[in-house]
């Protein structure tokens, strides 16, 4: 390492870091296409299909399949759209979804910026997400991308507050912005995670969540069955996939960001010996997947939303929970009881 | 120059270009987004002086909530430009003077001669394990805590303002009520009635 | 007491709770997909599919010419061209089918006095092109000559019920 140092000079230190978020970003990108597979699986599962099974063995190939089959294709831009915004559309929502990686810890010491206001960081890099699908929609001139971009824009602004007051919950409980701080502060097996004090936060964070990342049943912005594909409809080929990727490496991210902030982070779940002997990688991994699987469940259990609901469900309901239960974990803090939260 | 002054003059230029384009560029969509890119460098420009509660704040509250708002408003707005520049020769004299006005205004309060370089002295650089957040925080719950009670007291009654103005009931809509959806089980929608039979039936007679 | 039951309902996620442990349940169950081109599931013997000119056991073709089929076709698939043969009987020179008009509905069988065009139990044909899907009297006699024994064992299977 030092060797290689010497022999790069000044230029060691951004290849160093463009290494590292490689390191990042392309098990990242591998986790998004498995993902894809494991979505039209579980869904298959559920509803007594085997999913795809054909490419490969068990359809383990067919993420490159259709991956393929997307580059290939002819990216149309129509006549009538703004060209640079439509191309710079799909950029856009995928550049948040990648960037707010860069303050994710995975395990104590691994993590590509330690910043002390990481969720702050978070939330702001996530709040611009919503770009890609309003300029998607007005670039396109197409009145279903138009009008899915609406829908996705309001919904999206709304479940941020929600999700942004559920937040503040934890930063109330961990007492600090920095993410591994949060992940330290709950040390200590399942029962200390911050789930069980912030359980109604938890449910409206992962709820939110579900809405903020357009997924079913909260899918209006998409909606085939009314808009035809939202704010989309215009895309294809890669232009296409990228919007994919972006709403996959979203659903990883917010989960990622669930179990940082509510399931103890890279913490086994017991401190007793067969569980602290696993790599504290393995437990941030499998609890994401668990919360995945959440994700995936939902689609294949509900019917979407109507639209005046999903804004009923945000303003009238969440927000005024988790602004109470911000008022209840303020007052058990100042309590003797304070130790409950912390 | 070092590394942070160039990245200091990449932000300011984007920054200066994009501020030019807001208000010369005729799509105003387009002239939105010029709008949150300038928001964007200088949240930049802030990160690089240690500001990055403030930073991050910007892009949180400006870019990911009131430009996205704001966009909202100006795509569904049907703006004919043509008649908005009607008369613009005959306003030009009377708003440049105005402008100028205001530009010499601010180069005398906001001159070198008030807030020179000479008037400050040189920031300390803080380590790393620094947090300006919990800095800002102990501020405004200390020194100005009823500075900062009092603007969130008059943004409530903004809120309840704004609210009260726009909510009207409209006569003749039709609204549903989602709770008492939710509430209907079997016994509000059918009725199973129980009743005799009113008429005997006929009897038929064999005949022959 | 009602009121207190739905409120409980729903703030505790109860019938979503529900929801999720019936797609729970199924994500167990025994799958019932039929993988095709290896399992294929049973067809009936009225199955009507792709179209088939039979012939009589001693190698003469049934068609007669009579235009039956034509007549009665729906979506006017059927396109009939006919001469005298040298031997004086009536006999098709050309006998098309558009694969891509036909719907499939069984009337030109069904008006067929000699049992010639028939509809087997073939359904995963494909053509590359449009023109691929339009099937000329060779085409339909091969077809005929060569699932003979399926189309001859599907009408006796349903002769009873005629």
């Amino acid at each position: 390492m030092t060797s290689l140092q010497e022999l790069m000079g000044s230029a060691f230190l951004p290849v160093w870091t463009l290494v590292k978020i490689l390191v990042i970003v392309v098990p990242l990108i591998l986790c998004v296409a498995y993902l894809t597979l494991a979505e039209r699986k579980v869904i298959g599962y559920m509803q007594l299909r085997i999913g795809p099974n054909r490419v490969g063995p068990l359809g383990l190939f067919q993420p490159f399949a259709d991956t393929l089959k997307l580059l290939v294709k002819e990216i149309i831009i129509p006549a009538g759209s703004s060209r640079f915004l439509f191309v710079l559309a799909p950029v856009l929502s995928i550049a948040p979804a990648l960037v707010a990686w860069a303050v994710i810890p995975f395990s104590p010491g691994l993590v590509l910026a330690n910043v002390n206001a990481g969720l702050l960081f978070i939330m702001a890099i996530t709040s611009m997400g919503v770009y890609g699908v309003i300029i998607a929609g007005w670039a396109s001139n197409s009145k279903y991308a138009f009008l899915g971009s609406l829908r996705s824009a309001a919904q999206i602004v709304s479940y941020e507050i929600a999700m942004g007051f559920a937040l503040v919950g934890v930063l109330m409980a961990a007492g600090s912005l920095n993410l591994v701080d949060i992940v330290n502060g709950q040390k200590g097996g399942i029962l200390y995670w911050y789930w069980l004090p912030l359980l109604p936060m938890f449910i409206v964070y992962f709820i939110a969540a579900v809405a903020e990342t357009n997924r079913a049943p909260f899918d209006v912005a998409e909606g085939e069955s009314e808009i035809v594909a939202g704010f989309h409809v215009e895309y294809s080929g890669m232009a296409f996939a990228v919007f994919f990727l972006a709403e996959y490496a979203n659903m990883i991210l917010v989960s990622t960001l669930a179990v940082i902030m509510f399931l103890g982070g890279w913490a086994a779940p017991f401190n007793v010996v067969p569980f602290t002997y696993l790599p504290p990688l393995f437990w941030l991994v499998s609890k994401v997947a668990c919360v995945l699987f959440m994700f995936l469940w939902l689609r294949a259990t509900f019917p979407r939303y109507r639209y005046d609901q999903i804004m009923r469900l945000g303003w009238k309901v969440f927000i005024p929970v988790t602004l109470v239960w911000l008022v209840v974990i303020g007052a058990i803090m100042q309590t003797r009881f304070g130790y409950l939260v912390h | 120059m070092t590394f942070e002054t160039g990245v200091f003059y990449f932000f300011s230029t984007v920054l200066l270009l994009s501020a030019t384009a807001v208000i010369t560029i005729r799509n105003p969509v387009q002239s939105a987004l010029f709008l949150v890119l300038s928001f964007f460098t200088a949240s930049g420009i802030w990160m690089m002086l240690e500001a990055e509660f403030l930073a991050i704040t910007l892009v949180l509250v400006y870019v990911g909530a009131v430009m996205v708002l704001f966009l909202f408003v100006v795509m569904m707005l049907d703006i004919n430009l043509a008649r908005l520049r009607e008369g613009f020769w005959s306003y030009l004299p009377l708003g440049g003077l105005i402008a100028l006005l205001l530009v010499v205004e601010m180069i005398l309060v906001l001159g070198s001669r008030n807030f020179g370089l000479d008037h400050f002295s040189q920031p300390v650089a803080h380590g790393p394990g620094y947090s300006n957040t919990a800095e800002l925080g102990m501020q405004l719950y200390t020194t100005y805590v009823y500075p900062f009670e009092l603007a969130a007291v008059i943004l409530l009654v903004a809120i309840v303002a704004a609210i009260t103005l726009t909510m009207r009931r409209r006569r003749g809509t039709k609204y549903q009520n989602p709770g008492q959806q939710i509430h209907v089980d079997r016994s509000t929608r059918l009725r199973i009635v129980k009743m005799d039979v009113e008429k005997s039936p006929p009897v038929t007679e064999a005949k022959g | 007491m009602k009121r207190f039951k739905s409120f409980v309902n729903s703030w505790f996620l109860i019938e979503m709770l529900k929801g999720l442990a019936v797609t729970g349940r199924y994500l167990f169950a025994r799958k019932i997909t039929v993988q095709f081109p290896e399992e294929r599931t049973p067809l009936s013997p009225r199955f009507r599919g792709l179209h088939a000119l039979r012939r009589y056991p001693n190698g003469e073709e049934r068609c007669i010419a009579c235009k039956l089929c034509e007549a009665v076709c729906p979506a006017m698939a059927i396109t009939i061209e006919s001469e005298q043969r040298s031997d004086g009987s009536r006999r098709t020179t050309r006998y098309d089918i558009d694969l891509s008009k036909c719907i499939f509905c069984g009337f030109c069988e069904e008006s067929c006095p000699v049992d010639s065009i028939v509809e087997t139990n073939i359904f995963d044909y494909h053509g590359e092109k449009h023109s691929d899907l339009y099937y000329t009297k060779p085409m339909l006699l091969a077809i005929g000559d060569k699932y003979e024994a399926q189309i001859a064992l599907d009408r006796t299977k349903d002769a009873p019920y005629r």
